[in-house]
């Protein structure tokens, strides 16, 4: 499994750039996982979504499905897309630090 | 003092669970109560050969009632809403049920709403669905006069009920068009929001493979946020645009709006938190969820929900003698996937196998992942099995609730996409 420097840690990644330990990640570690997504800067708005994000991992052990996210975390599913153009839920997942959401069969 | 277990649509779940439940307490003074908004069961899997004229509308719908057993009440009314502290259901005729044990049935619906523009200009004219009696007769009506041009068939967002009905719809335009003698005048795409064709990777590979050889065209990540009937075209949150002369959309899907209205009752999108194993909800501990309606991470299907009901059954009966629930559902779903020109494929999988090749339920047995004859014949005989084996709460010969695998080919073995020697 890949490992990466992320704000001076190692930190283990997945196939798909999640991460395998949520445990490691760390705040400061938001702004260089988003750039590596090319989002730059990371404003008030992403942070609402990925605090969100994570506050949902930490409650029920999945991350939300970016309807859910439209409908729960305050941000409309139309700015979530212009937020993370390349995908709310799993860009905002990888640059929360949590696993890919599990979605639905 | 007799106990009532009120179970809350009259649909799949609802109406082999009251069955089931009846026989189990035969004898005994369970009340059982079911209801149900209107009167008219539809075979729902049925809805994907109306647009074609294989089916009609009105052969695949039957009286709710004769499907329930002697000594199963039935209450037709919309429900208002259920308040769990006070073990109470409201419905919009006034009346106020209490029970014991209630059984959530109440499946997943429809939301147009929430996709822009899809229930305006060009509704039932250019865009239709084929997930309700009147939009499959209305798609009927259109395909018959469609005389070439850009058909779309595009899922929305999941969870969807059936999420292999969209692809089989393809498959069986691609037939109904061959036999008009204009395939070669219309072009059909399919329009997903998922990365492949279908969300298992075996199934997706061998799926996107058929799509290809049947000339449908496939677009993925397509996260549609509008469509444009006036314009013809799908428009996604990316900006990315699909033209088309018809489209078929598959609606966001959502739990009962009631669930909406009942305080804790339900998630985000109104489906009720569910135990993946015992079908106990995680909201108290007297309500039981079957069918749709629960956010278990398996498929929306009709043989799920079957499969679903020998736990549920059992695991209410625990609940009432106070004994511990079992952990029986194991995510156990299969759907024959109706192929065109008389052929059909077997999927067959759980919460941990993904669909694999071989045969179904053993050795000798339909072949799965692999188009046949004698599975289009299993998708066909299904119809009678729903109404007089499944419904009745029956427990059908050599199909069991738990997954099977002696006659599957492991991914290792198959290298994943090969198809297995005869
Ligand atoms: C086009 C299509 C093709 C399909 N093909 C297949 C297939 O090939 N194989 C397969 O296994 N499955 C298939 N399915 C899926 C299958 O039909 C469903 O998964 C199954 O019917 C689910 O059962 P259920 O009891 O959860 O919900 P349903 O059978 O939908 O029953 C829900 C009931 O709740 C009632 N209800 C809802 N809200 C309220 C309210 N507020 N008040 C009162 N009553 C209410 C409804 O009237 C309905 O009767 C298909 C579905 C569709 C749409």
């Amino acid at each position: 499994m890949p490992t990466t420097m992320i704000a001076a840690t190692q930190i283990e990644l997945n196939d798909e750039g999640f991460f395998v330990h949520p445990e490691q990640w760390t705040e400061e570690m938001a702004a260089e996982l988003a750039r590596r997504e090319s989002i730059d800067p990371l404003t008030d708005r992403h942070w609402t979504v990925l605090r969100f994000m994570r506050s949902e991992f930490l409650d029920k052990g999945t991350g939300p499905t970016v309807r859910a996210l439209g409908k729960t975390s305050g941000v409309s599913v139309k700015e979530l897309y212009q937020l993370f153009p390349k995908g709310p839920a799993k860009v905002a997942a990888r640059i929360a630090g949590i696993p890919k959401p599990r979605g639905c069969i | 003092m007799a106990k009532r277990v009120v179970i809350l649509g009259g649909g799949t779940g609802g109406t082999l669970v009251a069955n089931r439940l009846r026989r189990l307490f035969s004898g005994t003074d369970v009340e059982l109560v079911v209801v149900d908004q209107n009167d008219r069961h539809v075979y729902q899997p049925g809805l994907l050969f109306v647009p074609f004229g294989l089916a009609h509308s009105e052969d695949i719908v039957r009286p709710r009632q004769r499907q329930l057993h002697d000594g199963i009440k039935f209450h037709e009314s919309g429900i208002e809403r259920v308040e769990i502290g006070a073990n109470e259901v409201h419905l919009h005729d006034g009346s106020v049920l209490g029970y014991d044990v209630l059984v959530v049935a109440t499946g997943a619906s429809l939301i147009l709403e929430e996709t822009e523009g899809l229930a305006g200009p060009g509704w039932m004219d250019k865009v239709f669905t084929f997930y309700t009696p009147e939009g499959a007769g209305a798609l009927e009506a259109a395909l018959a006069t469609f005389d070439g041009g850009r058909v779309v068939v595009n899922v929305v967002d999941m969870p969807i009920k059936c999420p292999v009905a969209p692809l089989e719809f393809c498959f069986l335009a691609d037939w109904y068009f061959h036999e008009r003698g204009i395939r070669d005048r219309v072009e059909l795409t399919y329009v997903t929001p998922l990365d492949g064709a279908f969300t298992k990777p075996v199934a997706s590979k061998q799926l996107g493979g058929m799509l290809a050889d049947k000339n449908i065209e496939l677009v993925t990540e397509f996260n549609t946020s509008e469509v444009d009937g006036a314009g013809g075209r799908l428009i996604s949150y990316d900006q990315r645009e699909v033209p088309f002369d018809l489209a078929v959309v598959i609606p966001l899907h959502g739990g009962a709006s009631y669930v909406g209205r009942s305080i804790g009752l339900g998630d985000a999108l109104n489906f009720v938190p569910t135990d993946e194993h015992t079908l106990q909800s995680k909201v108290a501990d007297n309500v039981f969820v079957i069918g749709d309606a629960a956010n278990v991470p398996a498929s929306k299907a009709g043989s799920v929900t079957h499969f679903e009901g020998e736990t549920l059954v059992e695991n209410v009966r625990r609940h009432l003698a106070g004994e511990p629930l079992i952990d029986g559902f194991d995510g156990h779903a299969n759907c024959f996937i109706e192929t065109g020109f008389h052929k059909a494929l077997l999927i067959d999988f759980n919460y941990d196998t993904e669909p694999l090749t071989g045969h179904y339920p053993g050795r000798v047995g339909l072949p799965l992942l692999k188009q046949s004859r004698l599975n289009h014949l299993g998708k066909l005989l299904f119809q009678s099995v729903y109404w007089h084996g499944l419904l009745p709460g029956r427990d059908i010969p050599g199909i069991g609730a738990t997954m099977p695998s002696s006659g599957k080919i492991p991914v290792a073995a198959t290298g994943a996409t090969t198809t297995p020697k005869e």
